[in-house]
């Protein structure tokens, strides 16, 4: 980027300084509508919150501070299962994902039936509800009676989990690698590589960088989700909440437990916005070279 | 007389009904340059992609010093090796660098080992002035630069030919000379070529061959002088006086 050399100060114009003048009276008056409409609107849904006829019942039974406290800690014990679970559940997601991708978009005549496999079981996983599939795998495999098969619910819950999320994510996967352009291909098989390599070194990592933003988003949806696996009885954040919240028959622990949710996820979700925000501008920069 | 490099012998070729290539002849002696003039659309791109294998041709016979390289039953990526092509678009790979784009196919596909690809990469890179360049990502580069680099990626791996298709048309009128120099310097190596080009000037320096092609058709060909100079057919004067009016002669 050309950078101009100056050798004199530059002070700015009358005409300048007006201008500047204004975009200051512009900027301190927008800020004013901003702060009006503001107190306005949270003000009216404070009223209507406060005044509401239940406004009382549903304080003792949603927002218990000290049986909010009381429980905190068994809601947390909880919610490091949900992590390890997201974790452990994730790492398979990747694996399992990507194998299916690179299967979808293969053209080798010897992958014919994985192929038909693969593009099925992404129509089913992707297709179905995640709860269905929870409880078809929890219940269903145990049922089977199989030696050696695992009657574990966390372990079946994390399998159902990993099931479906294995197709979304090799459906972002597999458009990625559809979106690196073909010339890219060309001119990598042009070289003397061969297919494979060139879906190696050429295609394929050009095809991750691009999808990581999307991949970012289904990591954060994969932690609520996991959530879903406490109807198997998993012994999650939301299902320490339900024991507790249906022994006294106060919500509170479910509040808790939303909270703790997102003290992850919204702290994730910002991250992963300011780094798709700094991509984009490395890109629009570079853009310019 | 020895074998020539390329030799095409009646190629057809066409995309669903539409004929883009018929009835095309070529021979490419070692050392000679061919190039490739006419119109956008007169299957000059079209030609060297089939030279390259990039597409399959629906008739006639590619040689490749002697071997039929258009057979259905040949390992495509053993004569690939052979082979270099320079695309309009530079295309090199967005998430390697330079020294990475050049090194690529020397390790991978001829198997040498990192020190040696890098010491060839950086001798050409010194050669051809880019050796500052060597680490930088290919965004960070001028189209030129790209296009420089684009070239030394092909001809690291020694090819038996390389192919050039419009290797200018997609850079500013400034940085057209810096990569037409390095062409320059690759035919007086003694590198066999077959470029298409818009621009006449160049074509009359390096060509030893012009060909001019007309709907999929070889219409007229010969010496620079003789087909740039004093064309016979009516079709190769009207096109060069329209590069003559664009101001490309």
């Amino acid at each position: 980027m050309a950078v101009v050399s100056n050798s004199t100060p530059w002070s700015p114009s009358p005409r300048e300084r007006e201008r500047e003048l204004f975009r200051r009276a512009l900027h301190n008056r927008q800020r004013l509508i901003a702060l009006i409409s503001t107190v306005g609107v949270l003000g009216t849904l404070a009223i209507i919150l406060l005044t509401s006829p239940g406004w009382e019942t549903v304080k003792r039974t949603f927002f218990d501070i000290d049986y909010g406290k009381e429980v905190l800690p068994t809601v947390v014990r909880g919610l490091v299962v949900n992590l390890q679970l997201t974790l452990i559940g994730g790492i398979a997601i990747g694996i399992i994902a990507l194998a299916l991708a690179l299967l979808r978009t293969t053209k080798s005549p010897a992958l014919t039936p994985f192929r038909f496999i693969a593009t099925a079981y992404v129509d089913i996983f992707r297709g179905a509800p995640l709860i269905l599939i929870i409880l078809l795998v929890g219940f269903g495999v145990p049922a089977l009676r199989i030696q050696g098969l695992t009657s574990n619910v966390i372990v079946l819950g994390t399998v159902a989990v990993v099931l479906t999320y294995s197709a979304y994510v090799a459906e972002v996967i597999r458009s990625g690698i559809l979106s690196v352009h073909q010339s890219q291909r060309a001119a990598a098989r042009s070289l003397g590589l061969t297919s494979n390599q060139a879906m190696r070194y050429v295609i394929l990592p050009q095809a991750i960088r691009r999808v990581i933003p999307p991949l970012l988003n289904d990591f954060v949806s994969l932690l609520k989700d996991t959530g879903l696996v406490s109807i198997l009885g998993v012994t999650d954040a939301v299902r320490a909440a339900q024991i507790n919240a249906s022994r006294t028959f106060n919500y509170t622990p479910y509040v808790v437990a939303a909270i703790l949710f997102l003290l992850i996820t919204i702290p994730l979700t910002r991250y992963i916005d300011r780094y798709i925000r700094l991509r984009s501008e490395k890109q629009n920069s570079d853009g310019l070279a | 007389m020895s074998t020539p490099v390329l030799e095409i012998i009646d190629l057809r070729k066409s995309f669903g009904e539409t004929l883009v290539l018929h009835d095309v002849n070529l021979t490419v002696p070692e050392h000679t340059a061919t190039v490739l003039i006419g119109a956008s659309g007169s299957g000059k791109s079209t030609l060297l992609r089939c030279i390259n294998l990039l597409e399959p041709i629906d008739d006639g016979l590619i040689l490749l010093d002697g071997q039929e390289i258009s057979d259905p039953a040949i390992n495509v990526d053993v004569i690939r090796r052979k082979l270099g092509i320079v695309f309009q678009s530079f295309n090199l790979f967005p998430h390697m660098t330079i020294r990475e784009n050049i090194t690529l196919a020397p390790i991978k596909v001829q198997g040498k080992s990192r020190d040696e690809a890098n010491e060839l990469a950086d001798g050409l890179l010194k050669r051809f002035d880019l050796m500052e360049k060597a680490d930088e990502y290919p965004d960070h580069l001028s189209g030129g630069q790209q296009q420089r680099a684009a070239i030394i990626r092909s001809i690291a791996v020694n090819p038996r030919l390389l192919l050039l298709d419009e290797v200018t048309s997609a850079l500013d009128p400034v940085l057209v000379n810096e990569v037409l120099s390095i062409v320059r310097d690759l035919k007086s190596d003694g590198m066999t070529m077959v470029l298409a080009t818009h621009e006449m000037g160049f074509a009359k320096q390096v060509a030893d061959q012009v060909c001019f092609l007309e709907s999929g058709l070889i219409l007229e060909r010969g010496t620079p002088e003789q087909v740039l100079k004093a064309p016979s057919h009516q079709k190769t004067k009207e096109f060069l006086k329209r590069v003559h009016e664009a101001g490309r002669l």
